[in-house]
């Protein structure tokens, strides 16, 4: 990936830049709000869907659907956050998804009592969380191992971390489901904080912190550094291996917690729970206008491409479109929805 | 071979130089496996003065500005500043705070706003810990400021000119307190009108005490700004003088060895009036671009291009090769109508072409030199679309031959060239078709005296051999193998020059000033 990051900035660079840009100012703010508003590129394309939504059924923005909505989206958001951490600093990780299932179902085989399923019930429930959040920390370090360590694509590596993950916790649960969790397990993902489920408080808080992180802490203009120029990071002094160590493992663990979540909201952990995710997280975050290339991209945006996709997949279930057709619409949505970013965006996604 | 002149003999305009040398390297040497980088060399800097770093590719330049910059341990001898020996390898600030170079390849991260490129890693942080932004901006603009870099902080690097990006780069240097600064090839992307600016600014920031190591392959340029010279050859540090002692002729020498100095072009013999045309390019135009251009070359004849960025001559000539699709106009190659915008249809009409980045258009860095050079041709190479390897490096090997490229074998990578071998790489890959019309666009950017004579020898080589020439290029040694020279001004042809012009003919013309006026 960095020898191809620096081809697109020499060719957008305006023919004449050197003699034109020192003059008019009024252009020049002109493309800095411009430059502001690619953060709220997906609005208009929301607000739109909302309407739509709304003629389709009208119980589409009352209360209750909007809720549904960002509940089913809340554990999944949580990936597009981790990877669009992972993304801004130039790398990528596949095994999210993987992490997103095996994290639960360790905690579950662990405390879930023996005798039912293939639980072993060694420790008491109450290590559930704490194991969960042990097994992100760890599936982040290997990728972190070898991908900073040992200098290995992020790709391959994660990629093989992703069907590694997925044997293991198949491996553990019998290729089965995890039933009787722990009430540990179960609470976040489903209890209320002021009549609103708290997965959906924790998943807008995180990215709250995420856009904080990114937009106003040393560590998170370190991301983008590393991901735009890795030589200039280092030259700037940034200790890019440890930052890069940081954010793989923070990423894993937020894949985790999002596990976490989905167990708890569904009292079970299948073994397939997060399989297949990872296309959707990256459509999302891309089309939120996070760059594969690193270096470019906002929490925020990233939010309104996970947004943006289930608020159409909400509007296909309720113009009752049969549910085994929507997969197959949902990619094609997908792939249309990056084909309309890359239109309106104007720059080559690469 | 030794040292001719060291004793700095200080001009009288400047402070008298007291005290230590800025920065000083001595008896330094440095392998890289069985390959010697440099060998026993050493130059001093004094405060205040401009000096001067010339050498061919492989001379041991870079090698030099890595090792006085820090990023790299020399094997054997000393590096001090201001008399003091030199901070620890990882003690990134201390090297920050005595020198800073602004190389060659940007160090600006594109994505990240002109202020933030400056203050990275260094943010001005508020009472919560963390981004002032406002603050950042504030002292990213007082910055730029206090050394009249005149740029909207706020603005995306990325959307900086090679000119504003490297006046960025210099404050950013300036902003640690390095009071030293080493320039690698820093007129290299620039046009005319920019070097003269950048060297008003050295002057200007030299009067505020700033010393510069200028590495430059342009003579004129070290004339014009220097005061002393250094010059280094395989390795060895050859002689260190006052510019004004050197003539043009003496650097040459110095720098290759021989007595050579630059070669007079010899008297073209004109063109027969009845050669057949094999570009006719009419009313040619895109945009505000460039408009309304006729052209016509003949056979064996050389036009040049020439005018400075953004005058549209690079954009004109990347639409004869088929780089860009013209919004009006006609385009006749060799008596055939390539399909404007298409590159394959153009080198199918006899088009061969160098454009104008060797890094981004030129060259596939991790392929060898075989497959660069032959790149053009994949019919040649074997039936049916594949490739037969002895038979692509034969051709490769009689490319190496025919352009003098230095490498042990047409298997290397292109990376592992000198500058000047890989552009000969390039021209290699635009000759390989034996073209009617050869388009080429700044040849001979970044390659070392020798490589440039020879790039041009050959490019009249071509055209002696009946193939027509386009050179577009704002470099008057480029131009001055040209039968003519078409000079453009913001998108319009507005003179054409003959053969014997003057240097200030051509350079007011470029710069559109008239001179009878």
């Amino acid at each position: 990936m960095p020898e191809t990051t620096a081809a697109p900035a020499g060719t957008e660079r305006p023919p004449g830049a050197p003699g034109q840009a020192g003059a008019g100012s009024g252009r020049r703010s002109a493309r800095l709000r411009l430059a502001r508003l690619r953060d709220f590129a997906l609005v208009p394309a929301i607000v739109v869907i909302a309407i739509v939504g709304q003629i389709v059924n009208p119980i589409f923005l009352q209360g209750d659907n909007v809720i549904n909505i960002l509940q089913t989206m809340s554990e999944i958001s949580l990936l597009v956050l981790a990877q669009t951490l992972v993304l801004v600093a130039g790398r990528m990780d596949l095994s999210l998804e993987s992490t997103f299932g095996l994290a639960p179902g360790v905690a579950a085989w662990v405390t879930v009592a023996a005798g039912t399923g293939h639980g072993l019930g060694l420790l008491s429930g109450a290590w559930a969380i704490p194991i969960t959040l042990a097994v992100g920390v760890l599936a982040g370090s290997v990728n972190a191992l070898f991908i900073v360590r040992f200098g290995l694509n992020g790709f391959i590596v994660t990629l093989g971390m992703l069907i590694v993950l997925r044997g293991l916790l198949t491996g553990i649960s019998g290729g089965q489901t995890f039933f009787n969790l722990p009430p540990s397990m179960t609470y976040l993902g489903s209890t209320m904080w002021l009549g609103v489920p708290a997965s959906i408080w924790i998943c807008l808080l995180l990215f709250a912190a995420g856009v904080v992180l990114m937009g106003f802490t040393g560590f998170g203009r370190s991301l983008y550094a590393i991901g735009g120029n890795v030589d200039a990071a280092k030259a700037a002094g940034i200790r890019t291996d440890r930052v890069l160590w940081i954010t793989l493992i923070s990423a894993s663990l937020l894949a985790a917690l999002g596990g976490l979540l989905l167990a708890g909201r569904l009292a079970s952990v299948a073994a397939s729970q997060g399989s297949g995710a990872i296309f959707t997280v990256f459509a999302a975050a891309v089309i939120g206008g996070v760059s594969l290339n690193g270096g470019k991209g906002t929490v925020f945006g990233a939010f309104t491409g996970i947004l943006l996709l289930y608020m159409i997949q909400n509007v296909l279930t309720l113009a009752g479109v049969p549910a085994q057709w929507i997969e197959a619409l949902n990619g094609g949505i997908i792939l249309t929805a990056l084909a309309l970013s890359r239109l309106t965006g104007g720059t080559t996604q690469e | 071979m030794g040292e001719s002149a060291s004793p700095p003999s200080a001009p009288a305009d400047r402070p008298a130089r007291t005290g230590r040398p800025v920065a000083e390297a001595e008896r330094i040497t440095k392998k890289y496996g069985e390959t010697v980088a440099l060998d026993r060399a050493h130059i001093a800097i004094e405060p205040g003065e401009t000096h001067a770093l010339v050498g061919r590719n492989g001379a041991g330049k870079s090698t030099l500005v890595a090792i006085l910059t820090g990023l790299q341990a020399p094997d054997d001898g000393q590096v001090r500043f201001a008399g003091a020996p030199a901070p620890r390898l990882s003690d990134r600030d201390a090297w920050r705070r005595r020198v800073a170079c602004v190389y060659q390849k940007s160090t600006i991260i594109p994505e990240l706003t002109v202020a933030e490129n400056l203050y990275l890693h260094r943010h001005d942080r508020n009472r919560l810990g963390l981004v002032s932004w406002k603050s950042v901006w504030r002292k990213a603009a007082e910055l730029l400021e206090a050394w009249s870099v005149d740029v909207d902080v706020r603005l995306p690097a990325g959307e900086l000119g090679v000119e504003q990006r490297q006046f960025v780069e210099i404050a950013r240097a300036l902003s640690f307190g390095a009071r030293f600064i080493i320039l690698d090839e820093p007129t290299a992307q620039l046009d005319g009108a920019a070097i003269a600016r950048l060297f008003e600014r050295m002057r200007a920031m030299r009067e505020q005490g700033v010393t510069f190591l200028f590495i430059s392959h342009h003579l004129q340029e070290i004339h014009e700004i220097c005061d002393r010279v250094t010059v280094f050859r395989d390795a060895r540090h050859i002689l260190t003088a006052p510019v004004a002692e050197l003539s043009q002729g003496d650097l040459v020498a110095a720098m290759t060895g021989e007595a050579a100095g630059l070669r007079e072009r010899r008297v073209r013999t004109p063109v027969p009036a009845d050669a057949p045309v094999v570009l006719d390019a009419g009313g040619l135009g895109d945009g505000d671009v460039y408009h309304d251009v006729d052209l016509r070359v003949r056979a064996g004849e050389i036009v040049g291009l020439a005018g400075l960025g953004g005058s549209g001559k690079t954009e004109l000539a990347e639409t004869l090769v088929g780089l860009r699709a013209p919004r009006a106009g006609t385009l006749e190659v060799a008596g055939r109508r390539p399909r404007t915008g298409s590159v394959p249809e153009s080198l199918a009409a006899g088009v061969g072409f160098v454009p104008r980045d060797r890094h981004h258009q030129g060259l596939v860095p991790l392929m060898s030199i075989a497959d660069n050079a032959t790149m053009t041709v994949p019919e040649r190479l074997g039936p049916a679309g594949f490739v037969s390897n002895r038979r692509r490096d034969g051709l490769a090997r009689d490319m190496i031959a025919n352009l003098a490229i230095k490498t042990p074998g047409p298997d290397l990578p292109v990376t592992g060239l000198s500058g000047g071998n890989q552009q000969k790489v390039v021209m290699a890959r635009a000759l390989a078709n034996d073209p009617r019309l050869l388009v080429l666009i700044t040849p001979t950017a970044g390659v070392d005296v020798r490589s440039k004579e020879f790039l041009l020898g050959k490019v009249e080589e071509t055209a002696g051999n009946g193939t027509g020439v386009v050179i577009a290029s704002d470099e008057l040694d480029d131009l001055r193998l040209c039968d003519r020279v078409l000079v453009m001004f913001h998108g319009r042809v507005v003179a054409e020059l003959a053969a014997g012009w003057h240097d200030h003919e051509m350079v007011a013309a470029m710069e559109g000033v008239d001179l009878d006026a």
